[in-house]
This record gives C-alpha cells, structure tokens and sequence, in this order.
C-alpha cells in the first residue's frame, strides 16, 4: 500500500513536472500595449484565439500606451510564477531591469511585433515583421506588374520620421532601383490616415495633370490607399485601372476595394505575431531548443486574384 | 464706400493681403493652380480643394471666434468631432434615415458644447482646464462607439454632404459658407454680437448692465459643439467613415490658429467671424500649397510654421506701430522735399 502511495505520488510529481514542458496547462501572461489602432485589436483578438486553441491559460494586461503599466505587468506576471511572457512593448527603452528579473526568475520573455534596445540574451526571441522586406514585395509587385512599360510612380508616405514610414520606403525604393521604368515622380506624408491619404491625393492629381501623368500609387499604409481611392475616383478616373494602386497592411477594407477592382494588391503585416512566437516557446520548453533571435513573420502578397472577397470575411471578425 | 463697408475693409485688409499673397507664392511654384474647370457639374481645381479641404477648421473657426471673443477657448472642438463622426456612422450604420442621423449628431455636439459651457459658465471653471476635459475624454468615448475600428458606411445620402456638390460646389463648402454667413447675420444684424464683446472684455460689468451672462456663455460653447459636430459630420462623411484616432486631431489647434490669424483677440472682446474664416482659409492654402509644390514631407510643419510667424509678426502690434511710423517719416520726407523744391 506505502509502495502504491509512493508511486502514485510519484506519477503526480512527474506529471505535474512534465506538464510543464508540453503546451498544454500552461500559464502564460501577455502585455499588450493598448488599443490605438484596427490592427493592435486584431493582433490581440489573434493572439487569444492562439493561446485558446493550445490550451494555454493566456492572463492578458492591456497598458493602455504606459510602459510603467507594461513593466507592473511583467513583475506581477513574475509573481504569479507564470511560465512565459508575451510582450509588445510600446517604446524601444529602459526594459532592461524588468527582462533581468524575468531572467532571474527563468521565465523566458518573447517581443512580440516591436524590439527594444536591450541586452540580447534578456529575451528569448523577437517576433516581428520585416518593414523594409514589406516594401520591397510591393515594388516587387509594381515592376512584375508593369512588366518594363513605362510607370510614374506617386508615393503616400506615414508619419514623417516613423520608423514604418522610413523602412516601407527604403524596401519599395531598393525594389525599383535600376528600373529606369519606374519613377517615383512624387512623395509625400499622408500620415497614415484616410482624411490626408485623400486630401494628398487630391494635390496629386492637381500637380500631376488630372492624373493623366500617374500609373501607380503606392501608399506606406491601406487607410491612406482607401482615401486615395476615392480622390482618384471623385477625380474623374478609374482606381485600380488607370492608376494601379497598392499599399500595405491587409486591413479589410483594402479587400473590399480590391474585390470592387479598385485596389491592386497589399502586403500583409500580419496580426498573428503570436502563432509562431507560441511554436518558438513550445520548442523551446520541449526539447530546449533555442530559437533565433529573430522570428521575421511571412509579408504575403495579395492581389485581386486571391479572392478578396473571401479575405474580407475572413478578417472582418477580427477586430481590425 | 459707406462708413460701415469702410470699416470692414480697413478691419479685413491684413487677412485678405496676406491670402492674396500665399496664394500668388503657391501660383509662382504651382503654375496650375488658378486653372479652374467644370468636371461632372462641379467646379474642379486647386482653389477648390483649397476651400472643400478647409471646411472642417473653418467651421471651428466660427465656434471659436465667439468662444474666444467671450474670453474663452474651447480645446474640445477636435474631439467632438470624433465623437460626432462616430455617432453619425453608428446612427446610420445601425438603420436610422439620414434627417434623424443629422439630429442625433447635431444633438450630440450640442450636449458636448452644453457640458463645456456649464463647467464654464455655472461653475466658474477656467475655459482652458474645463474644455481640456473633454479633449482628453472626448476621443475616448469615440473609441467606445466605434469600438476602436474605422466605422464605415455606405449611405448615399450622409457620403453626399462630404462629397456631392450644390451649386457646382462640393457640399462641404456650401455648408461652411452658409453657415458663416446664418451665425455673423445672427451676431451683427442684433445686438448679440455686441453682447458678447462686452462680456469678454468685462464679465462682471456686463452682468451689472443687465446682460445675461450666464446664459450668453453657455450658448457660445453650445454653438461651438454645434460647428464641431457638423465638422466631424463633413470629415466623416469625406473618407465614408469615423476614424475616432484621427479625426479631428490636432484641429483646435488649427481652429485657434485661425481665429488669431484672423485678428481676435485671446484676450476677448471684438471679433470679426469672416477675418477667422479667411484666416482658416490662410492655414489651408499653406497646407495645400505645400502638396502641390513638390517639397519633401519633412519640410512641411517648417515651412508653414514660417509662414504662419511671418504673418503673425506682420499683424503684431509692435510692428503695426512701426509701418505707421515708416510711412509717417516717408510722407514727411516728401513733404520737407517739396518744401525745399
């Protein structure tokens, strides 16, 4: 009976250190920074549905845009004892004496869309999109599609100074370097919002001869692309015809324009940061297996023929 | 010229010359830009886009000249205008008509303009700290209702006052125009306008003359809801949707600008709503003219900032003394010169 006792007692030990290493029960704390874009709500609707599908116990802290409430929520993460932390931290700094103590406590820290400047060896790995990468598959895009005819280019730039902003338009520029095609004739910040995506448009097509003068926009974000949209349409023009528009993001209401053919194509950032950063921690609490530093997340191309229609029933639940 | 006319372009002639002026700097770096042609039956151009583009500020314009010719401001015009704009899109969207969508919303940014007056005028709360208030919450609550996403809609009836046309004018300069045109008839054909400078120079005094101050107070800030909500109405309307982190940003800044463009005072007292209206449609030639010339996005807040010091300096009191000086000393020259001849 004492040997029955021992050994059931054993089993549970052992299955309860187990449990540990497999995904399922774990206990996982999430730091979102808040809500300020479709997208953030979309990478948060994403990241419950991950956790939820993998039995994961997600305890999830929204910081409303604060650091200090995203640094209370890794040391009360820490307190709870959880088995990993998911962070998007909102700024690059001062993250290094919070990461310590996560370490200390030997709770592995995964960055998720966003990276921080701090020692490498505080977090397990980054996952994140590639910006310059997302850029380069949209010129890629506008030089396939254009197919050495001769194309002037209008680009929407974001937020001037924003590192989106600064990389999408480096990426596009490398893509259309050496193609003498292809001219980037103006460029100018729509901040990433529809109101000035449309209202920069609008100069566009005053400046550039009613438009006749432009084949393609390219805009660093969808929200700009649908303003644009419809200064090209109010203009007088077909958008998606006349001028080939693409941009990047994915958001639904980009499918919708491109289902109606008045978009071309965009480039996915896509909102699940979460998928491969859960299969990196599995690995990594299964067999020990350390990830790269750096998970860069797939940049799909969409264009008209991938059935927008469908993508835009698809994402419109997410939260976008 | 009658003496009132007079007055009028005395009072109105800094504005006009300093829009004439940017203007002829935009034509200098954007030829095209006087060309106007009839597209669609509407008018289409530059000098269009320039007065559809300024419909928001300029509407806020008129709110906050009264506003701070009451010595007051209102920092909360911005967001109303999110809040309004999410209204809209969420009456309409949820199957409300349109009359009742523009009821709703209009009454909406009255009951902002009402809480701003109330902590203002029944409260004796500072304008600057009492509208602060709702800035800041303001944009929140429009999150709540368009639940942090971009609410888009697709009724022909609301997308037509952000971009149909009347008259052979897009609909938001129709709007703005007339509404000008209702608020300074209201303002100068009774003695409301007087009224209101009164209190903003002297509150006190004015409530022991027998003006209702109480009540004149609370219906300045009701108005300026009222021209923000129709604001965030025309925004939301342009793009076919409420974009509550956007919209309206920044805009009451614009909209003070303006009124200060526009020669009023911070300090209260005269006010002139068509000086505001020019001086918003000042801000929105910078804005446009910057577009259509070609220049890298990084210099657009520097240039405008020099042009909006240039104007300001030019406007400036001190400098006022000093051109009256200068063509003092000028005539006075010419007249020694003739008395020597």
């Amino acid at each position: 009976m004492k040997f029955k006792i021992a050994l059931a007692s054993a089993t549970i030990l052992a299955a309860s250190m187990f449990s540990a290493a497999s995904a399922a029960d774990l206990t996982i704390g999430f730091s979102q920074i808040g809500s300020e874009s479709g997208w953030r709500a979309a990478e948060t609707t994403l990241t419950k549905q991950q956790a939820e599908k993998r039995g994961i116990d997600l305890k999830f802290a929204d910081a409303q845009q604060k650091q200090e409430n995203q640094i209370k929520a890794l040391r009360s993460f820490i307190a709870q004892d959880v088995d990993a932390i998911l962070i998007a931290p909102v700024v690059a700094t001062g993250w290094d004496e919070v990461l310590q103590e996560a370490k200390d406590a030997e709770i592995p820290v995964i960055l998720l869309d966003r990276t921080v400047d701090a020692s490498k060896d505080l977090y397990l790995t980054a996952v994140t999109s590639d910006l310059v990468h997302e850029g380069n598959v949209a010129g890629k895009w506008l030089v396939d599609t254009v197919a050495g005819k001769p194309c002037n280019v209008v680009e929407l730039q974001g937020t001037t100074g924003s590192s989106p902003a600064i990389d999408r338009k480096k990426g596009f520029e490398e893509a259309l370097a050496g193609k003498d095609n292809l001219k980037i004739i103006r460029s100018q910040t729509g901040d990433f919002t529809r109101t000035k995506g449309k209202e920069v448009m609008e100069s566009f097509l005053k400046a550039e001869d009613g438009g006749k003068n432009i084949c393609a926009l390219y805009a660093h974000n969808d929200d700009m692309a649908v303003g644009a949209i419809q200064a090209i349409k109010e203009a007088g023009l077909k958008p998606g015809t006349d001028i080939l528009v693409v941009s990047i993001d994915a958001v639904p209401d980009i499918f919708q324009a491109m289902a109606a053919g008045e978009a071309n194509a965009t480039v996915e950032l896509t909102p699940n940061m979460a998928g491969p950063a859960l299969d990196a921690l599995d690995a990594f609490l299964k067999d020990g297996k350390e990830p790269p530093k750096w998970i860069q997340t797939e940049s799909k191309l969409y264009t008209q023929a991938d059935d927008p229609a469908k993508v835009y029933e698809e994402k419109k639940g997410l939260g976008y | 010229m009658s003496p009132t006319l007079k007055a009028y372009a005395i009072r109105l002639f800094p504005q006009v010359a300093a829009l004439a002026v940017i203007l002829l700097m935009v034509s200098i770096a954007f030829p095209g830009f006087f060309r106007l042609e009839m597209q669609n039956g509407r008018l289409y151009g530059s000098m269009i886009d320039i007065l559809n583009r300024g419909a928001p500020v300029a509407l806020l314009a008129i709110g906050m000249t009264v506003v701070i010719a009451t010595k007051g401001i209102d920092l909360s015009v911005g967001a109303v205008m999110a809040i309004c704009g999410a209204v809209a899109a969420a009456a309409i969207t949820s199957g409300h008509s349109l009359a009742m969508t523009l009821l709703i919303t209009l009454g909406t940014g009255i009951l902002c303009g009402l809480w701003n007056g109330i902590l203002v005028a029944v409260l004796d709360i500072q304008p600057i700290i009492a509208t602060l208030v709702l800035m800041v919450a303001g944009r929140g609550i429009a999150q709540l209702i368009t639940e942090g996403a971009i609410l888009t809609f697709n009724d022909a009836g609301l997308i037509f006052i952000g971009s149909g046309s009347l008259f052979g004018l897009p609909m938001p300069v129709v709007v703005w125009l007339a509404f000008g045109i209702l608020v300074a008839l209201l303002v100068r054909r009774t003695a409301l306008g007087m009224l209101i400078e009164a209190l903003g120079v002297n509150r006190r005094a004015s409530m022991l003359s027998g003006v209702s101050t109480g009540v004149l107070l609370i219906a300045a800030y009701v108005l300026s809801g009222l021209c923000a909500a129709l604001a965030g109405i025309i925004a939301a309307a342009d793009i076919r949707g409420a974009d509550a982190n956007n919209a309206g940003l920044w805009l009451e800044l614009d909209a003070i600008l303006a009124v200060v463009v526009g020669g009023t005072s911070l300090l209260g007292g005269r006010f002139s709503i068509a000086a505001s209206l020019i001086g918003a449609l000042i801000i929105q030639s910078v804005n446009t003219g910057i577009l259509l010339s070609g220049f890298p996005p990084e210099f657009n807040l520097i240039i405008k900032a020099a042009i909006i010091v240039l104007i300001l300096v030019i406007q400036s009191p001190r400098a006022q003394s000093a051109f009256v000086f200068l063509s003092r000393a000028g005539a006075s020259e010419k007249k020694t010169e003739q008395e020597a001849k």
